[in-house]
């Protein structure tokens, strides 16, 4: 166990972490701004991952995949937003549970209806392949280090966009009050199609970008959902910053928690249980570190309503 | 009048030949939504083609998806063996499902027939006579990948597997065999799809092969995560790392990867052709090993009702551990334990005709039974 390795698995984590963070700031910016628990994001991570996988497939162009990927999302937030989503503001959590829940089904069985049920290929851009040096690791792979930058950028430009355009103080001012902006004249009915579109668009990125790292397969965005659930969780729900640092906590504690747990443990015990007791543990980690935030900060680290 | 009594012959053939059945009610539990749904798919669409090619009118078969939860997958199991009331179980795929359904059923004398999953506690001590697993003992096909590992001359290999039962089955049987040093041993997050600090480790530990066992959509991330890492330790696994249903979408990162697997669709045989050919017309892609599983279940379950009445489950049981019905994979017959004792092959991935499949370059083991057939009280 080298500087370098753990060097490495720090990389790892931060990048692990942020490809959560393109799916959390979505789900958070919808959840702090409506007040909607949308179940059907991974859903929209799906329909990113399809569209980037199909159009590269039409195409050859994996830049023109990403791009109908990102819009092919947003377009799909867009209209289940105008057609089931909006009919959800005024009832309560459960019934937004139900409704989202639904959408999952729906978006599932139909992907499966067009594209069928096996994988689709989808493999990263040729310039991008490849391994470069850093300090300290002699080969990592270009195509991660992509990701970092670009889910830093998407940081940038939320943060750019909430905090110094109008379109962002509208936004804020619909997080904290949703009547009063409606009776200062501010079309509330657009400006929640726009953020629930630009949730849906990020979350696209985050399938296309991750879909060619991992499978572009039906039901691939559930478990990235539940992730980026325990993220805002932690991270205070509506919270941008928020969800940044609680994706990077997570990511790291996750990354780093699968690999030295088991070498810990051999210290105190066997091999053979020490590995099977370590991968155990590490996959509670993430959630024993919720239960530790919240019982501390039952708002998470960051609450943006307060 | 010769008209009539060779119709009266005929309706007496119709009668004799074979047992008369009542209708045989088949619960098939198994995956089709999710992330390891084309394994599950892949067994129904097998099962069911052989149910229409042999033209089973008096099977009725059941299938619900078990979204690979285990308290789904025992949902499932109750609602088919109480309300339902089904004579046989199958199609369940993962390993901790099984061990959640099978025991509870197979105690209360439902017949569960297995077409994938074969943890070793039900080969071994727990084995039951309603159990009969016509896929393999987990272990298998690792056990042939360790033996492989020797011949290929492998002396420092780095093995990784999913922290659920078939996982601790597959390194505990790829061991068995394996006579190198170990490098590194990892068990990862049952559905977990970044393999990045994994990568980096192997890279670190100096191995010079790689054994994973990591099916479904695992299998396609490690894959083309590691073509990208600039990593090029060689790679082996069992067929499931490298089955039909996820090498396309891993694509050229996986050619000429060796994989042990106890079926292959260039087996030469009649029921074999008849199968890969009848599975390309009906569903319009090729088999996986998944899919030939299924086929041989629903098989092996026609054979039995051939020679007995599903409702004698003493008589039914006897017919279905003769075995008597043309394996695709070849020869076949079960142990004392009720898991098959057959060849497991070395398949190389290859490009054909623009598709990316696997071909037999040879035989890891022949006749091969599992560790555990010595454990079960069972004749």
């Amino acid at each position: 166990m080298t500087a370098a390795l753990i060097f490495e698995q720090v990389l790892n984590g931060l990048q692990f972490g942020l490809t959560l963070f393109l799916m959390a700031a979505g789900l958070t910016l919808v959840f702090g701004v409506m007040g909607l628990i949308n179940l059907a994001h991974g859903s929209l991570y799906m329909v990113g991952a399809f569209c980037c996988a199909w159009i590269t497939q039409q195409t050859g162009s994996f830049w023109l995949g990403l791009g109908g990927g990102v819009l092919g999302a947003a377009a799909a937030g867009a209209l289940i937003e105008m057609l089931v989503i909006r009919r959800l503001y005024d009832r309560d959590h459960l019934d937004q549970v139900l409704a989202t829940f639904a959408l999952i089904l729906i978006f599932s069985e139909g992907t499966r209806m067009v594209f069928g049920s096996m994988p689709l290929y989808l493999n990263i851009p040729a310039a991008l392949g490849g391994t470069m040096a850093l300090p300290g690791v002699e080969a990592y792979p270009v195509y991660r280090l992509f990701i970092i930058l670009a889910a830093l950028a998407v940081a940038l430009l939320l943060y750019l966009l909430i905090s110094k355009t109008r379109l962002g103080m509208r936004i804020r001012a619909g997080e904290s009050d949703r009547e009063m902006i409606a009776a200062l004249g501010v079309d509330i009915k657009t400006l929640y199609t726009i953020v629930f579109a630009l949730g849906a668009a990020i979350a696209g990125l985050s399938g296309a970008l991750v879909g060619a790292l991992r499978s572009v397969q039906v039901g691939m965005g559930e478990p990235v959902l539940i992730l980026a659930f325990v993220v805002i969780v932690i991270g205070g729900i509506g919270s941008i910053k928020g969800a940044l640092i609680g994706s990077i906590l997570i990511g790291l504690v996750d990354t780093l928690g699968r690999i030295f747990l088991p070498v810990i443990l051999k210290f105190f015990m066997e091999n053979a249980s020490a590995n099977s007791i370590g991968a155990a543990l590490s996959s509670m980690l993430i959630y024993l570190m919720m239960a530790g935030i919240l019982a501390v900060k039952p708002k998470g680290l960051f609450n943006a309503t307060n | 009048m010769k008209k009539l009594v060779s119709a009266g012959v005929a309706a007496l053939l119709c009668c004799t030949a074979g047992v008369a059945q009542a209708e045989v009610k088949i619960g098939m539990i198994t995956t089709l939504s999710g992330g390891g749904s084309t394994l599950g798919i892949d067994v129904r669409d097998g099962f069911e083609l052989a149910l229409k090619q042999a033209g089973a009118s008096d099977v009725k078969l059941l299938v619900e998806d078990d979204a690979r939860k285990p308290d789904v997958a025992k949902k499932l199991a109750d609602k088919f063996i109480q309300k339902d009331k089904v004579d046989i179980l199958t199609g369940i795929i993962w390993s901790n499902l099984a061990m959640a359904v099978v025991p509870a059923a197979t105690r209360k004398g439902t017949l569960y027939i297995s077409p994938n999953a074969g943890p070793s506690a039900l080969a071994g001590k727990a084995c039951h006579e309603n159990y009969f697993n016509v896929a393999w003992q987990n272990d298998n096909l690792h056990e042939a990948m360790g033996s492989h590992a020797n011949k290929a001359g492998y002396k420092k290999t780095f093995i990784l597997a999913p922290n659920y039962p078939a996982g601790t089955d597959a390194l505990k049987g790829f061991k068995r065999m394996y006579q190198g040093e170990l490098t590194g041993e990892l068990f990862t997050k049952l559905g977990q799809d970044d393999y990045a600090a994994e990568i980096a480790q192997i890279r670190a530990s100096g191995a010079d092969s790689v054994f994973f066992f990591l099916p479904g959509g695992m299998g396609i991330a490690f894959m083309k995560q590691y073509a990208q890492s600039g990593v090029d330790v060689p790679v082996m696994g069992p067929a499931f790392s490298f089955s039909q249903d996820i090498l396309p979408a891993i694509g050229d990162a996986a050619l000429g990867v060796a994989n042990s697997s106890q079926w292959g669709k260039d087996i030469e045989s009649e029921v074999n052709a008849k199968f890969v050919k009848g599975f390309k017309e009906a569903y319009g892609r090729l088999p996986s090993l998944y899919a030939s599983q299924g086929y041989d279940a629903a098989n092996l379950i026609l054979s039995a009702m051939e020679k007995a009445d599903v409702s004698d489950k003493d008589d039914f049981r006897a017919a279905l551990k003769e075995a008597d019905f043309a394996s695709v994979r070849g020869d076949f017959k079960f142990g004392n334990n009720n898991h098959p004792i057959q060849d497991i092959y070395v398949r190389e991935v290859v490009k054909e005709d623009g598709q990316i499949t696997n071909k037999i370059v040879g035989v890891a083991i022949k006749g091969h039974q599992d560790a555990y057939a010595s454990k079960c009280r069972m004749k």
